[in-house]
């Protein structure tokens, strides 16, 4: 019978059907981090449980990490607190972890699939709504509470409902200057912010067929926004090209391993008949460079459209904005570049295309933080930067930075911030009454150097592509 | 393995309740996220909606007819965003043991089962007639029945539904699947020993 990727995964892992009529379903990989583990580790230990599979689960610190100083010991004596708990758990579990010390430190949706460690076929875990992100590589990756982080270490298992699956299909391809961000902006704002409740989202399509894994992992890292816990892309060679090599990944070589691999990934990708308990298309030629105006990532128009809203929506009288007007022209504080959606090595070249050769404006504040160790090494030996400091923007140390108030960089009181990040939520950033307009790595860059919100396509006109 | 810890059966909850309008009021706004910069959950109770409550004095957690109750009334999409447990630990915390609204977020109704907070959908109308009775009637008696799905206050009665699963296991008093996931054991080694990329490609 013909399947989706989701329910192969799903029937290669589940153990049994529970008494509740649920699911136990086995976890391939576990991903931890500083934030959501240490009560779950309390709650272990208070149990006399033990880590079923430390072998099968890995630890970085990225919430917490300031990006200007990193040496231990944090500043900050409670994120120092969360650091060394977190390493005297790792230590005691057998549990590999990559603190800010090391060279392989970062963003835990960032080093996941840069190392290796996401595979086509997995079912993956961790204690952060962003994990769908993994799903870009061929993973069902689930977002998790606390309770549930306690579950998996003592039992490398979940009990889950199955999800329905939606068949996202992106046709045709994306005009210069509009980029995967565009692409889930516009998906969210169209099925809503609520309306991937109880779905797993499969994207496909030809634009998403073209896209590399960095862009993948953009677009499913937003699923969650979309209400969707669980989005992925079939694997194709695109991901196989991704992974060879990578030091987690099956060796190649004389073995033939990687082969192998290879052969069970297209396997357990959907069947070209599978059916779907949804569908929806989206012409990507149609899509426009996106920004988000109110409070929530649904919230967005194109850079030339004009916010149509309730003049009495609560969105509107926080952003401080007029309905009829556009979000074009706003003028920004702070931009930022990074988090676990866009603080990639493409993030980053992309934007840099843009900073070339000019300057931010002089009332900006403006931040690069790779999302993780190894993008930052890659984009210095690119000579990326010089390009960004040059241009009057701060080139940062790893870490989830500004996306939310948990480190140093944070928004203070009303400022508005053009940022590449995944939320737009009240306070997300740091500042309660702080104001975020998600875009794409490329917007913001532009936004930097112009002082406020314009259309990056108007500035890639004089950048040779 | 330790079986010792088996949560007792969750088959109604009582009490005053707290009603909080808004569609998509996600969990930074709940517990906003320099609270979470801690190793333990302790006293979260007095940081939950904080910035809400901060830039509207007539929040109602801030409002006293509200102090002491028990059920959350809420709209829709209650809990999106982020995964963190802090938000209906926080709640929890505070004094909340149900929460009664249009709809919630996958993550957030999941965490809040793991902790014996069930959270009861309802439409839309239903919910607004309920928020509106506690508003002029804050001291009326709200009773949730899980298994049934029932929710009665003075003259307000409809009923709600819960995720058949979690309705079970809260009955049953098995909302806390630790034990039960690690009931058999050699089943999940012999899943994970016939995986491909655990045996080796």
């Amino acid at each position: 019978m013909a399947e989706t990727l989701f329910h192969k995964v799903w029937n290669a892992h589940a153990v049994r059907k529970l008494p509740s009529g649920q699911t136990q379903l086995f976890v391939g990989l576990h991903l931890i981090h500083e934030v959501t583990t240490p009560q779950a580790f309390d709650m272990l230990h208070q149990h006399g449980w033990r880590v079923a599979f430390p072998e099968r689960t890995f630890a970085t610190i990225d919430h917490i990490v300031p990006t200007s100083a990193q040496r231990r010991p944090f500043l900050d004596v409670m994120a120092e607190e969360m650091a060394s708990s977190l390493e005297r758990n790792c230590r005691e579990a057998g549990i590999p972890l990559w603190t800010p010390d090391d060279d392989n430190q970062g963003i835990v949706h960032v080093i996941g699939p840069e190392l290796g460690l996401t595979q086509p076929g997995m079912t993956i875990a961790c204690g952060d709504s962003h994990t769908s992100t993994h799903g870009a590589l061929g993973a069902i990756a689930f977002g998790i509470g606390t309770s549930q982080v306690r579950d998996v270490l003592a039992s490398q298992c979940l009990a889950l409902d199955p999800l329905k699956v939606r068949r996202i299909e992106v046709t045709g391809s994306l005009r210069p200057g509009v980029y995967a961000k565009d692409v889930i902006l516009t998906i969210i704002r169209r099925l809503g912010v609520q309306g991937g409740v109880g779905f797993a989202y499969e994207y496909g399509g030809a634009a998403i067929d073209g896209m590399s894994l960095d862009e993948r992992m953009t677009i499913c890292n937003m699923s969650i926004e979309g209400g969707a816990r669980v989005g992925y892309v079939n694997p194709d060679e695109t991901t196989f090209a991704f992974l060879r090599g990578r030091p987690f990944a099956p060796q190649e070589g004389a073995s033939g391993a990687f082969d192998r691999a290879v052969a069970w990934w297209r396997q357990i990708a959907s069947d070209a008949n599978a059916s779907y308990d949804d569908r929806v298309t989206f012409d990507a030629s149609a899509i426009e460079p996106t920004v988000t105006w109110g409070i929530n990532p649904g919230q967005s128009v194109t850079v030339n459209e004009a916010i149509a809203a309730d003049p009495q929506d609560e969105a509107l009288e926080f952003m401080g904005f007029q309905p009829g007007r556009r979000v074009t022209g706003t003028k920004i504080d702070v931009a930022f570049i990074g988090s676990c959606t866009n603080g990639r090595l493409s993030d980053l070249e992309e934007a840099a295309r843009i900073v070339r050769g000019h300057h931010i404006a002089p009332h900006v504040k403006a931040l690069v933080v790779p999302g993780s160790k190894a993008v930052g090494r890659a984009a210095e030996a690119r000579g990326l930067h010089h390009v960004f400091i040059d241009a009057g923007f701060e080139w940062r140390g790893a870490g989830c930075s500004m996306c939310l108030g948990m480190n140093p960089d944070k928004l203070e009181g009303r400022q508005v911030c053009a940022s590449s990040s995944n939320r737009n939520f009240k306070g997300r950033q740091g500042s309660p009454t702080g104001r975020t307009l998600l875009m794409s790595p490329a917007m913001v860059a532009a936004a930097a150097i112009a002082g406020e919100v314009v259309d990056v396509r108007t500035m890639l006109e004089e950048v040779p592509a | 393995m330790s079986h010792s810890h088996q949560p007792s059966a969750i088959s109604h909850v009582d009490g005053q309740g707290l009603p909080v309008r808004g569609n998509d009021i996600d969990t930074d706004r709940i517990m906003p996220a320099r609270f979470l910069v801690a190793v333990s959950f302790e006293g979260l109770e007095h940081h939950v909606s904080e910035d809400d409550r901060k830039a509207d004095s007539s929040h109602p957690f801030n409002d006293p007819r509200y102090r002491g109750a028990s059920i959350l009334v809420v709209n829709a999409n209650f809990g999106c965003g982020s995964s963190r447990e802090h938000a209906p630990q926080g709640l929890a915390r505070f004094g909340i043991r149900a929460i009664v609204g249009e709809s919630f977020s996958e993550i957030f109704q999941g965490n809040a089962a793991m902790m014996g907070m069930p959270c009861f959908a309802a439409g839309h109308d239903s919910i607004e007639r309920l928020q509106a009775l506690i508003e002029q009637t804050p001291d009326v008696a709200i009773a949730a029945d899980v298994d049934s799905g029932v929710v009665t206050a003075g003259d307000v009665r409809f009923t709600a539904t819960l995720p058949r699963a979690l309705r079970d296991a809260f009955v049953s008093g098995q909302w806390n699947p630790t034990a039960m996931l690690l009931d058999r054991f050699d089943e999940v080694r012999a899943v994970a020993a016939q995986l491909p990329y655990i045996r080796g490609f």
